[in-house]
């Protein structure tokens, strides 16, 4: 985390961040985007998870069918990813073809075509992967957890957008996006891997260094005013498990309080992990909650998480509640954890417990170059590189008197919206059909 | 030096795992260890399995495997629930245990200095494992749980079918982790006879990948579990696996869902069968290459159907399952069902492509390194390796192997295995 990496902007404003690994013979390229569904008006909702999916669909030079084959012939992975600040493409290859990722993506920043035919044929594929969460009780709640805590700010809404809008967004919405948010002086360019740098360089000069500068799109975005009180939802569905989701208002990624609570987190809930792909996290069992809530079996299992946002969203605890206890037994046992914290000072130890297993996380997840490649961009998409390059520095100056004084200032009932998310019932029933089906 | 291309050169392949930097070796009391030493990052994975599963449950107590395995870590002759992970969370390590159908497999991660650790509470687990009854009662209410949630999702419940019908009265086509009434029978008794009946050191393998030497592994192994004498009874001899004589279509209606999940398939190869990998190339090409194949482009790119819509091969011991599945619209789901089985009735009447066929070859053989760059992922390989007895040259011969596969093997794996007519065609969602 520490290694020094090479920052740079070319003068149509493109950011590029690089930093040569030498371990394996591959490499990681990534574009980000400062486009997610925080910058979606009402209406338009799903548009930038939506642009992403069309920005698969090819270029004159790069028709679909050949991108994909390309990629997948060199044996490498790539995908795409839209969050409420962001979207972001990646493809990790053998060093030796990484040409075909620049080629590919600094293509796609301005040529995409948007076929009619392909828009429609995609409206279908999304709206069944949002029916496909659907299933899901966690989606359902925390997609109502989520619009309860916000009302004016974007964030309000789900990144896939809502049925409503995913019905009646046209191409030209799609396209014009696309057109306003997909410039360079909105993005960044991080590779990680196995490669020269000035040789690098010189190729993303080439190739990215040609492409017309446009502005990044501006527009205000409401802040959202603090929560007139606690909230408290209901969601009804399918299935004997109850769930409860509590979503407390959280600092953004750039303020001083973020790593604080990162810390409070990790005691109360146990370490989360910034690895997406491969070296994973590790158990909570001696979490403060799981020692409160499931070892006295009020909570089969609990988890939470903090996410580094723009703006400030949520700290959120996610808990599947024991058959024989009810969200009031549970939530309570959460309250006695915090009041707890309020009025007690936490030991040393166990913040440096929380600082060990931040840097053994990181050691795990750096044997992957595309976590890497991942790293690499990711904090300037909320602040800057520096926000990870210190990052367990940060955590380490947290102080016990901090993790008291934070859990006073968010961790109160006033700032929460807690949901519930209570099963109707659980029958189901197998049926033997006649004949064939084809 | 100075490099002029722009990235390194071509992906060398004395990088792949191999005979020469694989160190092998079988302890007296036959634990057999599998060390790859990695010094480029500060951490080691650790992963293997005891030789007992699920296909030791009686099958009225479904899920015993499971239930024992998952207990291990709740109590032993030296330690608590709560120390065990207090010393392993606190070092940022891991550990875990779960079952199989044929094994007790685990896995562990840990910096290197913590390596003994993670060796000291292996040892621990299999060897002497206590088993306290609010623990266990403890995780029967989470097991069931867990269960419960099971029975409510579509894709879990269309594969839980899709197992029952294909693999008919065998132990693959039995949930590993039960049912809720064969949960309840198990008694904490069980669990203890279970483990003093069936864990021993016969059949055990261990692999650990990263910053440590062989020596030091087998040292660490030695002082563990060097002295571990205990004989297990032979697992049984499995049935016989017959495929479907006819079509067999299901749907499990469960109310109140938005999508529906579908599965079709059939019976597919062993992992060591001699045609497993003309199977793995024909699946990749069916629905896996790019954008999930044929399928992916039959039922998701051009009609629309489905965001997920691919193919799998299920490689096992003794047999293997070849299925599709899709999470589609219930309007949809006679569409979907029918535009898989015309696919189907192509894969087998004609051979692919040579174009395609190079493609996932290429595929095959590119991606190798990616899923060899982690400790994780050498590790995995080579409990591949060992467990389905792939000889240590493997990975090194791979290239060439995947080379030999012509269309015409394909064509003949698709057809031994997939009879248009003759699969198991199952569905679960919100419709009647």
């Amino acid at each position: 985390m520490t290694e020094s990496i090479t920052q740079t902007r070319l003068d149509n404003g493109l950011t590029v961040q690089l930093k040569e690994i030498h371990t394996a013979p591959i490499i990681s390229h990534w574009v980000w985007y400062r486009v997610g569904s925080r910058d979606e008006v009402p209406g338009l909702t799903g548009i930038s998870h939506w642009v992403e999916h069309m920005q698969f669909k090819g270029t004159p030079q790069f028709p679909s069918s050949i991108l994909d084959r390309a990629i997948s012939r060199e044996g490498g992975i790539w995908n795409a990813f839209t969050y409420l600040d962001w979207t972001t493409y990646f493809e990790t290859l053998p060093a030796d073809k990484i040409d075909l990722a620049l080629r590919l993506e600094s293509d796609r920043m301005i040529n995409s075509i948007y076929d009619p035919k392909e828009v429609e044929s995609e409206r279908t594929v999304i709206i069944s992967e949002r029916e496909g969460s659907e299933n899901e009780p966690l989606f359902r709640l925390g997609e109502a957890v989520q619009q309860a805590a916000f009302g004016v700010h974007p964030y309000h809404h789900e990144i896939i957008g809502d049925k409503a809008d995913l019905l009646k967004i046209t191409r030209d919405d799609l396209f014009n996006h696309y057109r306003r948010c997909y410039v360079p002086a909105n993005a960044i360019l991080a590779i990680a891997g196995d490669f020269d740098t000035a040789v690098m360089l010189k190729r993303i000069e080439e190739l990215y260094g040609g492409l017309p500068a446009g502005s990044p799109p501006s527009h205000t975005i409401q802040p959202e005013p603090p929560l007139p009180g606690e909230k408290r939802l209901e969601v009804n569905g399918p299935g004997e498990t109850t769930y409860l989701q509590i979503g407390y208002r959280s600092p953004a990624a750039d303020h001083p309080d973020f790593f604080a609570l990162t810390v409070l987190d990790s005691l109360l809930t146990g370490p989360t992990s910034l690895n997406m792909f491969g070296g994973g996290g590790i158990s909570n069992k001696t979490s403060r909650l799981y020692r409160a809530l499931v070892e006295r079996e009020l909570a089969i299992s609990v988890n939470g998480g903090i996410q580094a946002t723009i703006d400030p969203y949520l700290y959120d605890m996610n808990i599947t509640i024991h058959p024989r206890s009810t969200p009031e037994q549970v939530l309570a046992g959460i309250d006695e954890q915090i009041r707890n914290l309020q009025d007690n000072l936490v030991q040393t130890e166990e913040i440096q417990r929380a600082i060990k297993q931040a840097r053994a996380m990181f050691a795990y997840g750096s044997e992957n170059i595309t976590n890497q490649g991942f790293w690499l961009g990711f904090a300037d998409m909320f602040a800057n590189y520096d926000w990870f390059a210190s990052y367990v520095d940060h955590l380490s100056q947290v102080t016990p008197a901090d993790i008291q004084r934070i859990s006073q200032v968010y961790l109160t009932p006033e700032n929460r919206v807690v949901g519930v998310y209570l099963p109707t019932g659980a029958e189901t029933s197998e049926e033997d059909e006649e004949g064939e089906a084809a | 030096m100075k490099r002029t291309q722009l990235g390194a050169t071509p992906a060398q392949w004395k990088t792949l795992p191999g005979p020469d930097d694989i160190y092998r070796t079988i302890l007296p009391n036959g634990i057999c260890l599998l060390v790859r030493s990695n010094f480029n990052s500060p951490s080691v994975v650790m992963s293997g399995y005891l030789a007992c599963g699920s296909q030791l449950d009686p099958v009225e107590k479904l899920g015993l495997a499971h239930f024992t395995s998952v207990s291990l870590l709740r109590g032993t002759a030296n330690r608590t629930f709560q120390q065990i992970f207090e010393a392993l969370e606190s070092a940022g390590a891991s550990l875990g245990f779960s079952a199989s159908v044929h094994s007790t497999p685990f896995g562990g991660r840990a910096l290197a200095e913590d390596l003994p650790l993670l060796f000291t509470l292996l040892a621990e687990a299999v060897r002497q494992p206590v088993f306290p009854e609010d623990q266990v009662e403890r995780l029967r209410g989470q097991i069931l749980t867990s269960l419960a949630i099971r029975n409510q999702d579509t894709s879990e419940r269309a594969d839980l079918a899709f197992d029952e019908i294909v693999f008919a009265n065998h132990p693959y086509g039995r949930p590993e982790d039960g049912h809720p009434e064969t949960i309840q029978r198990i008694t904490r008794d069980d669990l203890v006879a279970f483990h003093q009946q069936y864990y021993a050191p016969r059949g055990m393998v261990i692999v650990v990948v990263g910053a440590v030497s062989p020596e030091q592994v087998t040292e660490q192994a030695q002082q563990n579990l060097g002295d571990w004498q205990v004989l297990a009874p032979e697992p049984p001899v499995l049935p016989a696996i017959l495929p479907l004589g006819e079509s067999v279509r299901k749907h499990i209606f469960i109310p109140g869902k938005t999508q529906t999940d579908l599965v079709i398939g059939c019976l597919g190869p062993r992992r060591n069968a001699p045609e497993y990998l003309a199977a793995s190339l024909g699946n990749n090409i069916l629905g896996q290459f790019g954008m999930m194949g044929r399928i992916g482009e039959v039922v998701r790119e051009r009609a629309g159907l489905a965001y997920h819509a691919s193919t799998s091969l299920n490689s096992w011991i003794t047999a293997g399952s070849w299925d599709v599945s899709a999470g589609v619209n219930p309007a949809n789901l006679e569409r979907a069902i029918q535009l898989i089985i015309e696919e189907l009735r192509r894969f087998t009447r004609e051979p692919v492509t040579l174009e395609e066929l190079q493609d996932s070859q290429a595929n095959f053989v590119g991606r190798l390194p990616l899923s060899l760059e982690s400790n994780a992922g050498v590790a995995n390989a080579l409990l591949t390796l060992e467990r389905f007895s792939l000889g240590l040259d493997y990975y090194r011969e791979y290239p060439g192997r995947v080379q030999q596969v012509t269309p015409e093997a394909i064509l003949e794996v698709a057809r031994r295995y997939i009879d248009p007519d003759k699969l198991a065609i199952i569905s679960a969602g919100p419709e009647r």
